[in-house]
């Protein structure tokens, strides 16, 4: 029975064919015809416009501004520019006090309860001080930049802009062999990395969507930004005469995350010339009319879906991080540390790069997520310099009330601005964090595309460090002979 | 077919699919799907109907995943799904798959295809693809607000006449429209309105005979298979997935009510 069901079943399909050769090529466009053909049809007998269209000629004249060939752009990194400097400006004071409540009150308290209730020290500090602080670390360096990223973010959405800003991309995406949507997942991925991989599904093509997923972590994301805008602060700022630190550190991190969409754009170009290559496939953009923002129900969705949504899983990721954290710098072989013995180790290797062992080992410990880098590299620092009256103890991470502090063990590290501005450039181009990493595998379903999708960075990465370091020591022991 | 009206409350969900494509199907009398374009209020339209917020964003490929919601109403219990924003349903890309396979494969009660009042022309072009492989649907004509702005008037009662299908206008940011919505749902669902859904005519005698020839080897293969031309014309056309269903044998567990014994 099921053997003659299926032959039944071939037959039909083999019919399909043949009929197919006698309908010639063009029997798909005569079947879409008589679709609009009807369509119009109907429209033109219960449709009826009056007059002028008054209220399309303000989208028009808002289009003709920001979609056009000289202002498009600009206008584009102004608002990026304005978003982020609300974003930043706007979460230093409550980012202070969540520290305060998390970190200076809640966090004593906790470990003075622990050993009260005669916990042992080292499981003290691995829940306490590992857990507990790296989850305290994510929600008062996250939740403030995210609660106000993701509503101005959104309120550009509702408005109607992002589709205008992948109408300025299409044509360079389209050169570099790309889809025109992946301007769209591009700009989710400012967000949050995890978000536009998701986003990639907009796009029909599996070739050019495997590249806008693996070029998405070329988007500084939310959690990088505090990483470059310390960084730039201490050591660009620092660089430049007081009056200009402030400007000047705000175009450095412009800067790099132009850098970033420079980086997506080549990387594209260069997947779809080698091993992803294909033709560019074709789309339809419209552009949606615009729309007053509604602000209430933004805040609202957008506290809930993308704030909350992201902040927890920071937070799932965190905990078992800020645990390895704490165990690899208080588990000791011989004198030193675990921490002491990788960055001991790493250092030679990592100054080739223009970075420093605490970099490299930052890099690797927090790969759950990007936000608690900074944390990590201060304990690191300061662990390994052996300044014990600064910071909080081995294997707390902490961060200072003033930037000057900062600065301090930093340089006492032997930080430079090469390696302030190798830092900046390694946090643009790493691995992405795990949680993208796994995002990636569930929507490829391709160890080898997610493994691709890792280690490209880090190469990159690697790569530019190094010739930024050479040509630094290149310029500056040159200058120094000469001078 | 005529039988399918007979019993009132009979829902005509395909309960097994249904719960293939990923659907909890506990305590659920009706299944309504959300089809439309991109960035016509779809996603408003689900808030409205299931008082969930999902996010809406004002851009095309806003909604990539499916979202589901639900409502009750005249002591029934409504599952709403909200498919992917699409242009078409006859292209590959999967977010198109994935709203044609719900409505083909999971045959639900009711398709409410919401379409922007401001441009329906270019609308109408899914309307009609959708009315090519659903019974029961209803339009919502939504962003009406926009539609009167503009000096727009769309005769609704000619719209439903050529449509064969109820068109309920609404507003769905100022949530106007919606109680009639829901009432039109209600009324194609429990089968008190027969929609005499507009299908496609004009087409040249060579392929109505290859439609033909086509549908009839597949109504004797499957029978009770609803909407044979269409799948004919998709096979036709070489679709994949249409292809892969009747060399499985999955095509015939569509055949209304009697599932083809799993061989």
């Amino acid at each position: 029975m099921a053997k003659k069901q299926q032959s039944e079943n071939e037959d039909i399909l083999s019919l399909a064919n043949s009929l197919r050769w006698e309908l010639g090529v063009d029997f798909h466009d005569t079947v879409i015809e008589s679709i609009y053909a009807d369509a119009s049809r109907i429209a033109r007998k219960t449709v009826r416009t009056e007059g002028e269209k008054p209220a399309y000629n303000w989208d028009f004249k808002i289009d003709r501004i920001v979609t056009s060939r000289w202002l498009g752009f600009p206008i584009m990194f102004l608002l990026l520019a304005v978003v982020f400097w609300i974003t930043v400006s706007g979460a230093n004071y409550p980012s202070g006090l969540l520290a305060e409540l998390l970190i200076d009150t809640l966090h004593p308290v906790l470990k003075n309860g622990a050993t009260a209730i005669g916990m042992p020290w080292w499981l003290s500090g691995v829940l306490v001080d590992g857990a507990y602080l790296s989850m305290a670390w994510v929600i008062a360096v996250m939740l403030p930049p995210m609660a106000i990223f993701f509503p101005l973010f959104t309120l550009l959405e509702d408005f109607g802009y992002l589709p205008r800003v992948a109408f300025n991309m299409d044509s360079l995406f389209r050169r570099a062999g790309a889809h025109g949507k992946q301007a769209l997942t591009l700009s989710m991925g400012f967000g949050c990395n995890a978000a536009g991989v998701i986003a990639a599904r907009v796009i029909d093509s599996p070739r050019e969507r495997l590249i806008a997923i693996i070029t998405n972590n070329f988007s500084l994301c939310n959690g990088r930004w505090p990483t470059q805008i310390l960084i730039a602060t201490i050591f660009i700022g620092g660089a430049v005469p007081a009056h200009w630190a402030g400007l000047v550190s705000a175009g450095a991190v412009v800067g790099i995350a132009v850098l970033g969409i420079f980086f997506s754009l080549v990387v594209s170009w260069g997947l779809s010339k080698s091993v992803l290559r294909g033709e560019t496939s074709a789309f339809s953009l419209e552009l949606p009319p615009y729309r007053p923002p509604r602000i209430l129900q933004t805040l609202y969705t957008s506290l809930i879906d993308r704030t909350i949504f992201v902040l927890w899983r920071a937070i799932v990721f965190a905990i078992p991080a800020g645990i390895v954290i704490w165990l690899v710098a208080n588990i000791h072989i011989g004198d030193l540390s675990l921490a002491e013995h990788f960055i001991r180790w790493a250092d030679p290797f990592a100054l080739f790069f223009g970075l420093n062992g605490v970099i490299l080992l930052a890099y690797i410990i927090a790969i759950p997520a990007n936000e608690i880098v900074i944390p990590t590299v201060l304990m690191l620092t300061v662990l390994s310099t052996g300044m014990h009256e600064m910071g909080e103890g081995a294997g707390v991470m902490f961060e200072l009330d003033s930037i000057a502090d900062t600065e301090n063990i930093l340089r006492a590290g032997g930080w430079t601005l090469l390696t302030g501005l190798n830092l900046m450039l390694f946090s643009l181009l790493h691995n992405p964090c795990s949680t993208t990493i796994y995002t990636i595998y569930k929507e490829t379903h391709s160890a080898k595309w997610t493994l691709v999708a890792t280690l490209l960075p880090i190469v990159l990465g690697l790569i530019v460090c190094f010739f930024t370091a050479q040509l630094w020591l290149l310029f500056f022991s040159t200058a120094e002979a000469v001078g | 077919m005529n039988s399918q009206h007979d019993c009132e409350n009979c829902p005509v969900h395909h309960r097994e699919n249904l719960i293939r494509l990923g659907i909890a199907m506990d305590r659920v009398d009706y299944v309504v799907a959300l089809a439309g374009n991109p960035n016509t209020g779809k996603s408003t339209v689900f808030n409205n109907l299931t008082g969930l917020r999902q996010h809406t964003g004002n851009w095309p490929g806003k909604t990539v995943t499916r979202a589901e919601g639900g409502y009750s109403y005249g002591e029934k219990r409504y599952k709403v799904v909200d498919l992917p924003g699409t242009y078409s349903l006859l292209s590959t890309s999967t977010d198109e798959e994935t709203a044609r396979d719900f409505i083909l494969f999971g045959r639900p009660d009711v398709t409410v295809i919401v379409a922007d009042a401001t441009r329906l022309e270019r609308n109408l072009n899914l309307v009609l693809q959708v009315l090519e492989i659903t019974d029961r649907a209803v339009l919502c004509l939504n962003l009406m607000d926009e539609a009167q702005r503009n000096h727009i008037e769309i005769d609704e009662r000619n719209l439903s006449a050529e449509l064969g299908i109820p068109v309920i206008p609404a507003a769905a940011r100022q949530k106007e429209g919606m109680p009639e919505l829901i009432a039109a749902i209600g009324e194609v669902a429990s089968g008190r309105y027969v929609c005499q859904p507009h299908r496609l005519k004009s087409r040249s005698p060579k392929l109505n005979h290859a439609v033909s020839t086509l549908a009839e080897k597949l109504a004797a293969q499957f029978p009770g298979l609803p909407n044979l031309n269409w799948v004919a014309l998709r096979l036709l056309e070489g679709d994949q997935s249409i292809i892969d269903a009747v060399r499985t044998g999955e095509l015939g567990k569509l055949s209304t009510g009697i599932l083809s014994p799993q061989s």
